[in-house]
C-alpha cells in the first residue's frame, strides 16, 4: 500500500495552498488528491470577479485564480482524477482512479473538501420536480462552463452573499431575477448588497418570505410563497436555490471523525478529534472567500511544520 | 419496421414490460406503445421497491397468487438478468399494546397466505434484530421474505429482454385511438401506425382512458399519492430490516425501508389525488414523514435528507387486480394494479399469457431458447462499475462517465434526463447535482441530439 508523511484530500483553494506552503518550509512528502479532472476547487466554476490571492486585490475572476493556483502549484505531487471513497476501519484512505479500486496511509491526513449548497430536497421544498431548479454551483457551471441558459426568469432563494453572486451571474447570461426571497427578517450578507441588488440589478429581496412550493407541467411556471401568513404565488421559469452550505462530508459522514452539522468539529490547531486527521477550508462549515481558505491553509502548514520538527 | 404484430401491449410501466417480455419470449411478435419519452414514465417511475411475500394481501385474491407467482419468478430469473436482491426480511412492529394485541392475527394470516415462515418477535428480540429501533417498540412480526429490489432495473431488464426477443418498444408513442378492422385492431399513435391481433391495456394511470379508446370502461382510476423522504447514506446501517407498521382501519401507515442504492426511506403515504402525471410533494407532509422517521430511529435526528419524491398507484375503486380478457374483440384488460404491481409483475404476464392462451390463441408450441440480457448493477452490495476504474462523474452515488455513455446506447436507451438517472443513479445523490448537474445534462443534451 502506497504510504505518504502528508494527504491532503481536496485541489481546492486551501489544500493547494497548504500542499504550496508544506513545499516552501521544506515537507517533501505531500500528496494532494482530488476528484475532479483538473484541481482548483469551486472557484473553477465561479466565473465573476471577487478573487484574490491570499485575500488580496480581489480582481480576478474564479477560473483566473484557479489557474493562478495550479499555476502556484505546478510541480507538486497533484493527483487529480483521483477520489478518497472513504475511510477504512484501519484509519487508512480507500482510493478510487482511472485504473480501479486501491487504498493509501498517511501519517497525517488533511480534509479540505470545502462545501456545498443544501438542495432543494434537503430544504423539504415541496412541489413538482422539475427542471429548471437548481443550486448556484450548477447554474455557475450551466452559464460559465457550459455557456447554457437555463431560464430567463427565475426566483433566487437566499440572501447569503453566495445568493447576490448570482445576479453577475444571471446579468453575464442575460437572465432577468424576478426577485430574492428569504426567510430571515435580516439579510446573511452585508446589507448594502441588497441596496445594490435593487439598484444595480432591478431586483427586489423579499424578507420573511418562506418558499412553499415550485409549481409546474414540464418546465417551472410558479413558486408559491408564504409571508406574514399571507400565500401568494409568482409567476418565473426556474429557481436557484442557494446557500445553506453543507461540509462535503460524504467521506466522513459514515463517523470516523466527530462532526455537527457535517462540519469536522476541530480544535483552533485545525485537527479534528482523530489525532492525525485535520481540516481546513469551508469544509468546516462556513462559507469563506477563497482567499481566506488560502491564508488557512497557510496557517495550517505552519502547525504540520511546528509538529514535524 | 413490419408494423404488423401479434400483441400490441398499451402501456410501458413495469406491469406492460413484463407482458411483453413474457409474450416475446414464446415466440410471438409483439410492440409496445409508451406515451413517455421513455420507460416507467408512470406509476412504475416511484414506489417503494419492494418484493412482497404477499403475507398481509388478501386472502385468494388475484392479487396474492400474481404476487407470490412474481415473487417466484423474479428470484428465479435475477441472476440470469443480473437483477439485485437484498434480503432485509421485514418487521411489522407493534407501539401500542393495541397494535401488540393485533401481532398474532398478522401472523395467522400470513399462514393461511402460506408465508409459513412468518413469526413472532419478542420486544427483546426486536431490539436484538434492530438495535437502533426506539424504545417506544413494544414487539414486532418477523418476515423474513420481504426484500428490496431495484425498482427501475428490473422493468428494464424485462424491456431489454423483450427487445432480444424480437419485441418492439415505440416510446412518445401516446396511443390515440383504436379500430377493429377484419379481425386486426388498428392503432394509431403518436409515432405511427401499427396493426396487432390483440391488445393488452397496461396503460396504469391511464388505464381507464385507453380502454375508453374501445369500450365503456367497467373502472376509473382514482390516483392514490404516496410521498417519500430518503435520507442520506449513513442512515443505511441504523435499520436492517423493512419497518412496516401494523396496519389499522384508518391508514396503512408508513413503512421505512433501506434502498438498494444503500439509503434509508420513509414513505408512502396515501392521499387521494386527482393527478395523473408528476405528482407533487408537499412540505408540511415531508416534514411529518420526516418526524416519524425520527420517532422510529433517533439517530436519524443527525442525518441529512438526500431526496424526495411522490409515487401514484393507479388505483380503482375494486380492492383486487382487474385483469379480464375481452372474448369477442381481443382485448385484455390489466388495470387497478395499485401498490403492489413491481412485485406482481413477472406474475400478472404468466396470468395474461394464460388468458391469451386460452381465449384467443394457442401459444407457439416450441419457444424459442431463452436470450438473457443483464443490466448493469446499481445496487450497493455487488460490483458496481466503478470499482474497475473510469471517470466518476457523479461523486455521490460514484457514477462513471461509461456507465452514463453506456445508459445512453443499447437497445433501450434512456430518453429522457429521469430516464438516465434511473438507469445510472447520477445526480441522485446528497448533493442532488450541485457537482455534476450541470456536466451531466450537458452531456446528455449533446448524445441526445447527436443521435436523434
Ligand atoms: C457560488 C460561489 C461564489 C463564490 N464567490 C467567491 C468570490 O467572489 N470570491 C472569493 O474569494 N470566494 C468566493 N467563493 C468562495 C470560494 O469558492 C471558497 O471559499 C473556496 O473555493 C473554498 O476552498 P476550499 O479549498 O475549502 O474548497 P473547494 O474550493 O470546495 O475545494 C474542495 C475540493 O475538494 C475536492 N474534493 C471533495 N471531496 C473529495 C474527495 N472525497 N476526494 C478527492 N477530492 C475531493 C473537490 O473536488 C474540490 O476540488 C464563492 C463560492 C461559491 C460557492
Ligand atoms: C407510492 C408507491 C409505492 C409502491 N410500492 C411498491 C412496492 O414496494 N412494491 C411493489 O411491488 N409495488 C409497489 N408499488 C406499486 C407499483 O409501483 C405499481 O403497481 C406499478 O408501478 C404499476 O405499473 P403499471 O405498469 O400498471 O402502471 P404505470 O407504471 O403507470 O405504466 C403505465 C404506462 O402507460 C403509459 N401510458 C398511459 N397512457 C398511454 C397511452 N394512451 N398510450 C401509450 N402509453 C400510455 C404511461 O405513460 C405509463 O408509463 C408502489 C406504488 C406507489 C405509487
Amino acid at each position: 500500500m502506497e504510504h505518504h508523511d502528508i494527504v491532503i484530500i481536496g485541489g481546492g483553494p486551501a489544500g493547494l495552498t497548504l500542499a504550496l506552503e508544506l513545499n516552501a518550509l521544506g515537507i517533501k512528502d505531500v500528496v494532494v488528491l482530488e476528484r475532479e479532472q483538473e484541481a482548483g476547487g469551486i472557484p473553477r466554476h465561479c466565473g465573476h470577479l471577487g478573487f484574490g490571492i491570499d485575500n488580496k486585490n480581489r480582481f480576478l475572476t474564479g477560473p483566473k485564480f484557479a489557474t493562478k493556483l495550479r499555476e502556484l502549484t505546478n510541480g507538486l505531487d497533484i493527483r487529480t482524477g483521483t477520489t478518497v471513497l472513504e475511510f477504512t476501519l484501519r484509519g487508512t484512505m480507500r482510493l478510487h482512479s482511472g485504473s480501479g479500486i486501491s487504498e493509501m496511509s498517511a501519517r497525517r491526513i488533511v480534509l479540505a473538501t470545502g462545501t456545498r449548497e443544501s438542495s432543494r430536497a434537503a430544504r423539504l421544498i415541496g412541489g413538482n420536480r422539475l427542471p429548471g431548479v437548481m443550486n448556484t454551483g450548477t447554474f455557475q457551471q450551466l452559464v460559465y462552463l457550459k455557456h447554457q441558459k437555463p431560464f430567463s426568469n427565475p426566483v433566487i432563494v437566499g440572501s447569503e452573499w453566495v445568493s447576490f453572486s448570482n445576479l453577475l451571474t444571471c446579468r453575464h447570461a442575460k437572465i432577468k431575477p424576478v426577485c430574492m426571497i428569504t426567510e430571515s427578517t435580516n439579510l446573511n450578507a452585508p446589507s448594502y448588497f441588497s441596496l445594490g441588488a435593487r439598484l444595480a440589478f432591478g431586483v427586489s429581496v423579499k424578507r420573511s418570505t418562506k418558499l412553499l412550493s415550485i409549481n409546474g407541467h414540464i418546465k417551472v411556471e410558479s413558486v408559491d410563497v408564504e409571508s406574514g401568513g399571507q400565500k401568494q404565488t409568482i409567476a418565473c421559469d426556474g429557481v436557484i436555490i442557494s446557500g445553506k452550505f453543507r461540509s462535503e462530508n460524504g467521506l466522513y459522514s459514515s463517523g470516523v471523525i466527530e462532526q455537527e452539522n457535517t462540519a469536522p468539529l476541530t480544535t483552533d490547531t485545525y485537527r479534528t478529534s482523530k489525532p492525525n486527521i485535520y481540516a481546513v477550508g469551508n469544509v468546516l462549515g462556513h462559507l469563506e472567500t477563497a482567499g481566506a481558505c488560502m491564508l488557512h491553509g497557510r496557517k495550517l502548514a505552519t502547525i504540520i511544520a511546528s509538529e514535524l520538527r | 419496421m413490419d408494423n404488423r404484430f401479434d400483441i400490441a401491449v398499451i402501456g410501458g410501466g413495469v406491469v406492460g414490460l413484463a407482458i411483453l417480455r413474457r409474450f416475446a419470449m414464446t415466440g410471438l411478435t409483439c410492440v409496445l406503445l409508451e406515451k413517455g419519452a421513455d420507460i416507467l414514465s408512470g406509476a412504475s417511475k416511484g414506489n417503494s421497491a419492494l418484493l412482497h411475500t404477499g403475507f398481509d394481501a388478501p386472502a385468494k385474491s388475484l392479487e396474492l397468487q400474481c404476487m407470490q407467482a412474481g415473487y417466484r419468478e423474479y428470484i428465479d430469473i435475477r441472476q440470469k438478468l443480473n437483477l439485485p436482491l437484498h434480503e432485509t426480511g421485514a418487521l411489522v412492529v407493534a407501539w401500542t399494546q393495541e397494535e401488540l394485541a393485533a401481532l398474532d392475527g398478522i401472523v395467522e394470516k400470513a399462514h393461511t397466505n402460506d408465508v409459513s415462515n412468518v413469526k413472532r418477535l419478542t420486544q427483546t428480540e426486536l431490539r436484538v434484530r434492530e438495535p437502533q429501533i426506539s424504545k417506544l417498540a413494544l414487539g414486532a412480526v418477523l418476515v423474513p421474505g420481504e426484500h428490496v429490489i431495484d425498482a427501475w432495473s428490473a422493468p428494464l431488464a424485462y424491456g431489454q429482454q423483450a427487445i432480444a426477443h424480437g419485441a418492439v418498444i415505440l416510446r412518445n408513442a401516446e396511443v390515440t385511438s383504436v379500430e377493429r378492422v377484419n379481425s386486426q385492431w388498428r392503432i394509431a399513435s403518436m409515432a405511427g401506425e401499427v396493426t396487432a391481433g390483440t391488445i393488452i391495456n397496461a396503460a396504469g394511470l391511464f388505464g381507464d382512458y385507453v380502454e375508453a379508446l374501445a369500450h365503456e370502461p367497467s373502472f376509473t382510476i382514482k390516483p392514490r399519492k404516496g410521498q417519500f423522504v430518503v435520507f442520506d447514506k449513513p442512515a443505511a446501517k441504523l435499520a436492517r430490516s423493512i419497518i412496516l407498521p401494523v396496519p389499522n382501519e384508518r391508514t396503512k401507515g408508513v413503512v421505512l425501508f433501506r434502498t438498494i442504492f444503500g439509503n434509508l426511506a420513509i414513505g408512502p403515504t396515501a392521499e387521494e389525488t386527482d393527478e395523473r402525471t408528476n405528482p407533487a410533494t408537499d412540505s408540511a407532509t415531508l416534514a411529518k414523514l420526516k418526524s416519524r422517521a425520527i420517532e422510529i430511529v433517533p439517530a436519524l435526528t443527525d442525518i441529512d435528507v438526500t431526496a424526495v419524491y411522490a409515487g401514484l398507484r393507479p388505483a380503482t375503486h375494486h380492492k383486487d387486480y382487474i385483469i379480464e380478457a375481452h372474448k369477442d374483440k381481443n382485448w385484455i384488460t390489466v388495470a387497478g394494479i395499485r401498490s403492489t404491481g413491481l412485485t406482481g409483475s413477472l406474475g400478472i404476464a404468466q396470468h395474461v399469457a394464460k388468458l391469451y392462451a386460452k381465449h384467443f390463441n394457442k401459444l407457439p408450441k416450441k419457444p424459442p431458447e431463452p436470450i438473457w440480457t443483464p443490466v448493469p448493477n446499481l445496487a450497493e452490495q455487488s460490483i458496481r462499475p466503478y470499482m474497475k476504474g473510469g471517470e466518476i462523474i457523479c461523486h455521490c452515488e460514484w457514477v462513471t462517465r461509461g456507465e452514463i455513455e453506456a445508459a445512453c446506447q443499447g437497445s433501450l436507451p434512456a430518453g429522457d434526463l429521469g430516464g438516465l438517472k434511473r438507469r445510472t443513479r447520477a445526480m441522485m445523490g446528497r448533493c442532488q447535482g450541485f457537482y455534476c448537474g450541470a456536466e451531466i445534462t450537458t452531456m446528455f443534451e449533446k448524445v441526445k441530439h447527436g443521435t436523434s
